[in-house]
């Protein structure tokens, strides 16, 4: 399977609210991808779209060449994280992760692979209900690499992150990059990509503002502090929304 | 990596994701144990004593039928004794009798005369006098025309009608080998066959005669509460005969009578005696009780009572078992592992339906003998079935709690609520039965909530079958379902599929 997410002039309406407006892009193996725009730009609705979470109304997207509702073992495919604190307070963290895998005919071995990836050995057999939104991103992650997937979404990974983790999370994110992964990580806060993602999208009211290498973005900004932040600030200056829509956390 | 295999690892997915929240599966245990307890303590509330005299003693058993089961066999019996074939051929020109009304003063009997519909008289080819023993008879009745019966619970019919003088009918009954054959005609010149049977173990020797029996006046009011009550009341029937020939090895000899089953009074006197007269060729044969089956006791169904409690917490675990992943958001990462969503909700349905079965099963397999050893220990006398219907009521017992978890996760993921799918799901399952069960509806209402709601899938719990040739109060209080057994599950069933199917079809086509 080829590690690529290709998207092609995604629609999507809430009502009158349009999510998605003709949004195109496509994601390559072997980097880290950033996914960003001001909240209600559409990046959660893409991702969900992606994942045959929602149903577009025009347009495709596929992952690995393929629509996501057609594959049998998807988490082999495609590893997402969308919503760290989706989980059953009362099971454990292992549990979790063995059920997920059971759900791809992986073993528990696996499942003791990717809680040491991530991390949560010490933790693995208490209930997640407890879990810190720290260690339910960490969580997510290894639920993400369960199925060993080449393709890997992310939605806010660095949510409730501390210092500490936001350096775990960026090292990571590149290390699995670096494996030949194709990584799309969604984020509203510039900042947080700094140094991890080598190529941006950047969104803006449903469709795609820029497609482009962080490294040609910050050639574009004149001026005497030339920061990515300021760069994606003159992207996006023209596609914020104040107090438009809320989409983004509504859903 | 094949269709199978995914849908397989689903399964095992949704089992995994069960066992692993402690609370369902200790909700699940509770469940058993809750039916279990609560249907040996109805068990050991039930006593059942007999008094004779100032003493109590315990009831007696009631005979048992070739088939096993329990049986009435109480009626007058005029008898020779017949080696090998043979046959008898009577006229009957008249039935009567009188049936009992209630006291207005006490002590002051008042009757009427008139004859129940299952009154019946005729002729008669049986093993012996032992209640219970294997026979086959012709006879008239009261309502129902001319049948012939055997063993109990079997009945065919002839030709319908009363009899009179000016109409009488002549019965003739052959016996050739363990075959046992009816004819009847109007003129005893033609003759048409109502029916044949074979009386498997029928000895050489028979007892071959005329008899008369009449089952009690069913009379069913409105309860004060709205349900309906049945009330019984002495009723006895007078048959006349003439023409009697009986024909064989063995017969021509005297008349023997005896009032097979009669019970007594303390002091030994017959209680409601039949009788019997003859006067030249004319015999008048009087009776009381019934050849048919008895189903006055305790059933094995009894010991399921439990089922309404353990019916709502498997409601509530099944209902959970998808309202809390709406809840957290977690269905999301479960279509995200399984996209393909009829599947991935079909999955889950299976898993809660098993766990509902074996919890089931295991609840039914520790209360029926444990409750049925409970009852009668305590005197009473439970109604003997076959093992295989014992085991229908078992198994039945636990597909109707799988029927019913299904149903409930399918209304939580229809709603996505809890609250609304156990609401929903104890509205259309629990309350029809509640009220069609608890005497307050009247009858035909009570049933038509059995044929038409969920709760038809109680049925399958009735081990006492309906007999269309007794006369009885056939009342879902009394444990009689308009449905049969598996019929009734079906019915259940079908909406569990009706409202899964719903659910496929919602959550397929929205975004989640």
């Amino acid at each position: 399977m080829r590690a690529t997410i290709e998207v092609n002039g995604l629609r999507k309406r809430f009502g009158s609210v349009v999510a998605l407006d003709g949004m195109s892009f496509t994601v390559e193996p072997g980097r880290v991808t950033g996914f960003v725009g001001p909240n209600g730009a559409g990046k959660s609705t893409a991702m969900r779209v992606i994942l045959g979470l929602d149903a577009a109304d025009g347009g495709s997207a596929l992952v690995g060449g393929r629509p996501y509702r057609s594959l049998l073992f998807p988490l082999r495919h495609v590893g997402a994280l969308l919503d760290a604190g989706a989980l059953q307070p009362s099971r454990s963290a292992r549990n979790h992760l063995l059920w997920l895998a059971h759900s791809q005919g992986l073993t528990a071995r696996r499942v003791d692979e990717v809680i040491e990836l991530a991390g949560l050995r010490q933790v693995a057999r208490r209930k997640a209900g407890g879990f810190s939104l720290g260690m339910r991103q960490r969580l997510g992650i290894a639920a993400a690499l369960l199925g060993d997937p080449p393709v890997l979404i992310l939605d806010e990974p660095f949510n409730g992150l501390d210092p500490e983790g936001i350096v775990w999370m960026r090292e990571f994110l590149a290390e699995l990059a670096g494996q030949g992964r194709a990584v799309l990580v969604s984020s509203h806060l510039m900042s947080e990509l700094q140094d991890t993602a080598a190529h941006l999208v950047v969104v803006g009211r449903g469709r795609v503002i820029a497609d482009t290498g962080v490294a040609e973005l910050l050639a574009t900004v004149s001026g005497d502090r030339v920061t990515l932040e300021e760069a994606y600030l003159a992207l996006t200056r023209n596609a914020v929304e104040y107090r438009a829509t809320g989409q983004e956390g509504a859903r | 990596m094949s269709t199978v295999t995914s849908y397989l690892s689903l399964l095992r997915a949704e089992w995994t994701k069960f066992r692993t929240v402690r609370g369902w599966v200790i909700a699940m245990a509770v469940a058993a144990l809750v039916t279990v307890l609560l249907g040996l303590l109805s068990a050991s509330g039930s006593h059942a004593s007999c008094s004779k005299g100032a003493i109590e003693v315990p009831c007696p058993a009631p005979p048992l039928g070739p088939g096993g089961e329990a049986v009435s066999d109480k009626f007058y019996f005029v008898h020779q004794p017949l080696e090998g074939d043979g046959s008898i051929t009577v006229r009957v020109t008249s039935m009567t009798g009188q049936i009992r009304l209630p006291d207005i003063e006490p002590g002051v009997r008042r009757v009427t005369a008139g004859v129940v519909p299952w009154a019946k008289a005729g002729v008669m080819v049986k093993d012996g006098l032992r209640q219970g023993s294997t026979y086959a008879a012709l006879m008239v009745t009261g309502e129902h025309g001319v049948r012939m019966q055997h063993d109990y619970t079997h009945d065919t019919a002839g030709r319908p009608g009363g009899v009179s003088k000016e109409s009488p009918r002549w019965l003739r009954l052959t016996r050739s080998g363990d075959t046992l054959t009816g004819y009847e005609s109007a003129d005893g010149e033609r003759w048409t066959e109502v029916g044949t049977t074979h009386l498997a173990g029928l000895p050489a020797t028979v007892r071959i005669g005329l008899f008369a029996a009449s089952p009690c006046d069913l009379l069913v009011t409105r309860g004060d509460f709205g349900g309906s009550v049945g009330q019984c009341r002495f009723a006895e029937a007078t048959a006349v005969f003439d023409q009697v020939s009986p024909q064989g090895e063995a017969t021509g000899g005297s008349w023997s009578h005896d009032d097979v089953g009669v019970s007594t009074e303390p002091d030994g006197t017959p209680h409601h005696p039949g009788g019997f007269a003859e006067s030249g060729g004319t015999f008048t044969v009087t009776g009381v009780g019934d050849i048919a089956p008895f189903v006055d006791g305790e059933t094995v169904e009894n010991t399921l009572t439990g089922v309404l409690a353990g019916l709502i917490v498997v409601i509530v675990v099944a209902v959970m078992f998808v309202t809390a992943e709406y809840r957290r958001g977690l269905i999301r990462t479960t279509l995200l592992a399984a996209p393909r969503r009829g599947r991935a909700l079909v999955a889950k349905a299976v898993v809660i339906g098993a766990v509902a079965f074996v919890t089931g099963l295991a609840a039914a397999a520790v209360a029926v003998p444990l409750g049925t050893r409970i009852l009668r220990a305590n005197g009473n006398h439970l109604l003997p079935v076959s093992l295989l219907t014992e085991v229908r009521v078992v198994v039945g017992f636990a597909a109707l709690l799988a029927v019913a978890a299904v149903f409930a996760l399918a209304l939580g993921a229809l709603f996505r609520r809890g609250a609304a799918a156990v609401t929903t799901a104890v509205a259309l399952l629990l309350l029809p039965y509640l009220l069609a069960t608890a005497s307050v509806l009247p009858l035909g209402v009570a049933q038509w909530l059995l044929r038409l709601t969920p709760a038809a899938g109680f049925a399958i719990q009735q081990s006492i079958p309906e007999y269309p040739h007794m006369t009885g109060h056939y009342a879902p209080q009394a444990g009689y379902y308009p449905l049969a057994p598996w019929a009734g599950l079906a019915v259940s069933g079908g909406y569990a599929a009706l409202v899964l199917a719903l659910a496929v079809f919602r959550l397929r086509r929205r975004d989640v």
